[in-house]
């Protein structure tokens, strides 16, 4: 009776059917990603087959000497960069100034900081496209760094903001009543707890930048970034498996800042929190 | 004199928080709500259809052609149909992986699923759909993975239906709505774990002390628990769907998508005002939504 009462599904212990469904659930999320590192060395260079008849190199090779790639990851590149630095700059003083003051008007303003990523891309990439022609500018790598730089400073905010508000404020009240002007107190108190903060918010803006179409087909005029290439070969395909190698190759530039981001900002085991 | 000291403080503390704040509120006060009011005011243009010029006046023929063509609606209700399919199945999906995560899952797996889920999401969106183009292409892994389950007939079958089948997975309404499932689905896991981690335990140790089966408590203690959750799940899942037009045209039948239709009007079409008018319905939509999943009491348990 007590073993029978014991064995009884309970919300104590995960069912079978939960903990099945979950693993699952991960295989899926993870699968699609494999199978393209998968494509990237197949031999057959027409269909889609499963499986590979056989793997190669030999699209390595090729993609590495395709002058329109490196250009287009020259490009992408670029945009990234200048983004990350503007969008590390903007978020980094709103985060500041909104980290602890409350004054009146202060929830439109924070409303103002997550709509860029609220509101569907579409709805970002067509009203920059409206503002560009309003004001007569030619599409090109600017519009493409301001584009990117809008919806990436609020993934610096966040990032910068979260942390600015764990730091006890007595660690500044003491460092001010130890006599440190206020650039001395962001130098030695504020900026190395930050720091990482800062670096994550970087390195997620960059790989959001790097990877990002919806807003760009709007902004980038005549340029072609490596996800605007990856685009256009999605539907006028020249090499097919050059496209997968490709595929991979931004699956690694982006995975690298992204897993950084993440060892940088994961909650310490100090329990500062 | 200290009065006075206070005061020149404080002064310099507005204009250092004036400082900090004028260049990032600036760039988005004028660079992106700039550029949404102009969408805005473009929606209520219209192009004269002679000159297929955009004519600044006032007007709200665009939004009448946007409501009044039957063909217009029809790609409003296929977004708003798909939006909600993709939803409903992103929770499902999502409720046992998120309950797993939150509730079950000792410190090091909750960490593997936590990297396990986030790596996904932030994977490049583009290299995700090209992807499921390759496994559901007409000799993709997809169909080598039916047949050898010996499910060939039913895949047919499905495929065979009107409306969501067609000539493939990859151009069907089938593949697309698992493709949309796919991308959006760590949106929902996150925010759904979060809310599922916060049920306190004692609250299931009571009601199973008060007799009520594993079924009972989840529809009356989880469930509207982790409603908030959902609700922000749904939030995003909801809103990406209405907004993309990436997805329908990479993977997918013919009929349009209101993302297509904002992309296409802006671009080859030329008709900047219907555009605008298309990439307002989302917004109306989502804005409705949260209005409902208000009503409906998602929000109390926050």
């Amino acid at each position: 009776m007590r073993s029978e009462q014991a064995r009884r599904p309970s919300w104590e212990r995960p069912s079978r059917f939960t903990r099945v469904m979950a693993a699952a659930g991960l295989v899926f999320l993870h699968a699609p990603v494999w199978v393209i590192a998968l494509y990237a060395f197949t031999t057959e260079d027409r269909t889609y087959q499963f499986p590979p008849p056989g793997l190669t190199l030999h699209w390595f090779e090729v993609a590495f000497a395709r002058d329109d790639i490196w250009e287009s990851m020259r490009l992408s590149l670029l945009v990234a960069s200048a983004a990350t630095l503007l969008a590390v700059i903007l978020g980094t003083l709103a985060a500041f100034a909104l980290a602890r003051r409350t004054f009146s008007g202060k929830e439109s303003i924070t409303l103002l900081f997550v709509l860029p990523i609220a509101l569907p891309g579409i709805l970002t990439g067509l009203a920059l496209l409206a503002g560009i022609r309003t004001l007569g500018l030619e599409p090109g790598f600017w519009t493409i760094v301001a584009g990117h730089a809008t919806f990436c400073l609020v993934i610096v905010y966040n990032n910068v903001v979260a942390r600015l508000r764990r730091i006890p404020p007595s660690w500044v009240e003491a460092s001010m009543d130890l006599g440190a002007r206020g650039h001395q107190t962001f130098r030695y108190v504020l900026l190395p707890q930050i720091a990482t903060a800062l670096l994550a918010g970087g390195m997620l803006a960059f790989a959001l930048s790097f990877d990002e179409i919806i807003v760009t087909l709007f902004t980038a005029g005549h340029e072609r970034t490596l996800p605007i290439w990856f685009y256009s070969e999605l539907f006028r395909p020249r090499e097919r498996p050059v496209t997968n190698v490709v595929a991979v190759v931004v699956v690694l530039v982006t995975l690298v800042p992204i897993l950084l981001a993440y060892y940088l900002t994961r909650p310490d085991e100090r329990g500062s929190e | 004199m200290a009065g006075r000291a206070e005061f020149s403080l404080q002064g310099r503390q507005a204009f250092y928080f004036a400082l900090l704040l004028a260049p990032p509120l600036l760039w988005l006060g004028i660079v992106y709500l700039g550029s949404l009011l102009t969408l805005l005011l473009q929606s209520f243009y219209a192009i004269d259809e002679f000159t297929a010029r955009i004519v600044p006046e006032f007007t709200l023929a665009t939004y009448r052609q946007l409501l009044t063509q039957p063909a217009h609606i029809d790609i409003i209700v296929r977004t708003l149909l798909m939006a909600t399919a993709v939803t409903l199945a992103a929770a499902v999906i999502a409720f046992p992986v998120a309950l797993y995560m939150a509730r079950y899952a000792g410190p090091r797996t909750k960490a593997l699923f936590y990297v396990g889920v986030m790596l996904p999401m932030w994977t490049s969106y583009l290299v995700k759909v090209y992807a499921w183009r390759l496994i559901l292409a007409k000799q993709g892994i997809a169909s080598w993975g039916f047949e050898h389950l010996g499910l060939m007939g039913a895949l047919d079958q499905a495929l065979a239906v009107p409306i969501v089948g067609g000539p493939s997975l990859a151009s069907s309404y089938i593949g697309m709505f698992v493709v949309f499932v796919y991308m959006w689905l760590p949106f929902m896991i996150l925010p759904l774990a979060a809310a599922l981690e916060r049920v306190p335990a004692s609250l299931l140790q009571a009601s199973a002390d008060l007799g009520a089966r594993p079924g009972q408590t989840f529809r009356n203690v989880v469930l509207p628990l982790a409603l908030p959750g959902l609700a922000a799940g749904s939030i995003f899942t909801f809103s990406l769907t209405l907004g993309d037009y990436i997805i329908p045209s990479v993977v997918g039948a013919p009929g349009y998508f209101i993302g297509m239709m904002v992309y296409q009007q802006q671009g080859t079409a030329g008709n900047l005002p219907l555009a605008a008018a298309f990439s307002v319905v989302p917004i109306v939509l989502i804005g409705l939504y949260l209005m409902l999943a208000r009503r409906l009491g998602a929000f109390d348990a926050l």
